[in-house]
């Protein structure tokens, strides 16, 4: 186990190394001059230079490298252009609002997806297996930027039970949540279907009715815990991709946490914040990835042996 | 090596599976609207009647019209060409960098596989349109910045694909003797891999245009996409999301189009996985 741990570790290095440098690259990527650019047309050749010094961008690429990377290990991400504050502290502040928000979503998407993935399955080619089916595909086919208004529209404009946008009590956090929510649980149910369809199949479940054990308790008791293996996987996954489709949910909603964050970078043009919170968004999901392989090891003894 | 069924066998099993079917015929209609967009469209998208902004929808503007008077359903019908041009553009792109690199990881081995699958996992680290969002960030909103930005990180999937089946059938006897005998790589990649990797790549690629669709309206919802006056979906959906109260109308209908040609696509590629009998994770 220790060794499979080192080397996980050991895999997950060059993956963000390569993360930096590509992001590192971002703004070398930029058409034309970065400073004239993040300055407007209007801005005095001084001023100009005095930027192009800050963002160290007078020196040659390979000093910028070294040092962006010398800065990372001293947990300096540079200095917000528009606030002159720490681009780390930003974004740290900004933090806890993406994670709560990642949490719940989270725990929306299995609240849904556990019983509607286990109907499917104890019934497959059943009306409620195809009802599950359909909310699956609806799920996955509706994006963020179009369920958040909607849920807006419906549950905040039409019904004025929950709060259209902003921050501050519980209330404000469900309709982010099933937004953010709803296309993970879409995949959670679809894969907890597949997956439990398979188990059910397997010798232990049917031994354990042979047993004289009913088929819901051998199920639920036997199948299920092994058929929640590869789901777990899955949801370790999609995390990620929970953050990374944080830019949008949270601009809808107006939550100040790092996704909304970097669409106010972008749209300031403030490339070392940008660049900070795609930083930080991208190693959060190589960490939780990581953390997922690590778990799965723990919970599948089969792989251990491997 | 299974024997390949007669590929009008395989179309009758996707047109049996009645969600794609459903897909084809609504995939069908959108190419349709945006190839007759000019003809099909009552007025001109970007036509401005600012006395009738926000009107609802009528015998004359059907779906309404937006804050500036267009009407909607026109800049609907022209906003489906920016759509499927990112959805196919990408998925195109991608799937011909992913031969490349697939194809050179696969033959090649060591340290051309090594780097290449290595900057694959680089890429799949940054979450959903992360990384999308930072490259047209920085090299500004286009529908050519798009497909780069889509494309950048599109390939991956099919380079995998491609790879696995190149080292499968590497190892084949007759490809062997083929290599021995001179043949070249382009030779063997058309004649033997191409073909056996189809089933997946053509599953694959399905999901993808159903994808880009999805990301390129997210670009545009974020400022980040095609930019005015030129209508696409998303940018519909962001301009319509600040009248909610007033005219929820200017919201609702181009998210209605792309959630109806997201699940087309989406239907056609389970549709065609289930034909072709290709296994492959659920996402």
């Amino acid at each position: 186990m220790g060794r499979i741990l080192v080397a996980r570790l050991w895999q997950a290095v060059p993956v963000v190394l390569g993360v930096v440098t590509i992001v590192f690259l971002l703004i070398h990527l930029i058409p034309g001059d970065p400073v004239e650019i993040m300055l407007g047309e209007n801005a005095v050749a001084a001023q100009k230079e005095e930027l192009r010094k800050e963002l160290k961008l007078d020196r040659p690429l390979a000093t910028q490298y070294v040092e962006f990377l010398s800065g990372l290990f001293r947990g300096d991400l540079g200095t917000s252009f528009r606030s002159r504050e720490p681009v780390l502290r930003e974004i740290l502040s900004r933090f806890p609002a993406t994670l709560l928000l990642a949490l719940a979503s989270l725990l929306a998407a299995l609240l849904v997806s556990l019983p509607l993935g286990v109907l499917s399955a104890m019934r497959p080619r059943s009306a409620v297996d195809h009802l599950c089916g359909l909310f699956s595909m609806l799920g996955l086919s509706m994006p963020n930027f179009w369920l958040g208004p909607l849920l807006i529209l419906l549950f905040s404009i039409q019904l004025g039970l929950l709060p259209v946008g902003g921050w501050g009590s519980a209330a404000h956090l469900v309709l982010p949540a099933a937004t953010m929510g709803t296309g993970m649980a879409a995949i959670l149910t679809r894969m907890l279907r597949a997956s439990l369809l398979e188990e059910i199949r397997r010798e232990y479940v049917q031994a354990a009715a042979a047993r004289g054990l009913s088929r819901r308790a051998a199920v639920l008791r036997h199948a299920l815990r092994n058929a929640l293996i590869p789901v777990l996987t899955v949801l370790g996954l999609q995390f990620g991709s929970l953050l990374g489709g944080s830019v949008i949910t949270e601009t809808i909603f107006s939550w100040p946490g790092i996704g909304r964050l970097t669409l106010q970078a972008i749209e300031a043009r403030d490339y070392p914040l940008v660049q900070g919170c795609i930083l930080f968004l991208a190693v959060l999901t190589v960490a939780v990835n990581l953390l997922t392989d690590l778990l799965y090891l723990r919970l599948d003894p089969r792989i251990r042996v491997e | 090596m299974s024997e390949r069924p007669r590929s009008g066998i395989r179309g009758a099993r996707l047109l049996r599976h009645r969600g794609a079917a459903a897909g084809l015929a609504v995939v069908s209609a959108v190419l349709l609207l945006a190839l007759f967009a000019p003809w099909i469209a009552p007025y001109d998208p970007g036509t401005q009647a600012l006395d009738s902004g926000l009107s609802p929808p009528s015998v004359s503007h059907w779906l309404g019209q937006d804050k500036l008077g267009r009407d909607i359903f026109s800049r609907l019908a022209f906003g489906s060409r920016v759509s499927l041009a990112v959805g196919l553009g990408t998925v195109s792109i991608s799937l011909l960098l992913g031969l490349l690199a697939g194809s050179l990881a696969g033959f090649f081995g060591g340290r051309t596989d090594r780097l290449l699958m290595r900057l694959a996992d680089m890429l799949l680290a940054f979450p959903g349109i992360l990384l999308a969002i930072g490259i047209t960030a920085v090299l500004g909103p286009s529908l050519r910045n798009v497909l780069i930005a889509l494309s950048v990180l599109g390939w991956v999937g099919y380079a995998r694909l491609v790879r696995a089946q190149v080292l499968q059938v590497r190892e084949l006897e007759f490809v062997q003797a083929a290599q021995a005998v001179g043949s070249p790589p382009a030779r063997l990649l058309l004649r033997h891999i191409l073909p056996n990797a189809l089933s997946p790549i053509l599953v694959e690629a399905t999901f993808g245009i159903a994808r880009a669709i999805v990301a390129e309206a997210g670009l545009s919802f974020l400022g980040l996409g095609v930019q005015p006056p030129t209508p696409s979906w998303g940018a519909m959906i962001s301009e319509g999301r600040h009248f909610l109260f007033v005219a929820p109308h200017l919201t609702l209908a181009p998210g209605i189009a792309i959630m109806l040609t997201v699940m087309a696509f989406n239907f056609i590629g389970d549709g065609l996985r289930d034909a072709l009998d290709v296994r492959e994770e659920i996402r």
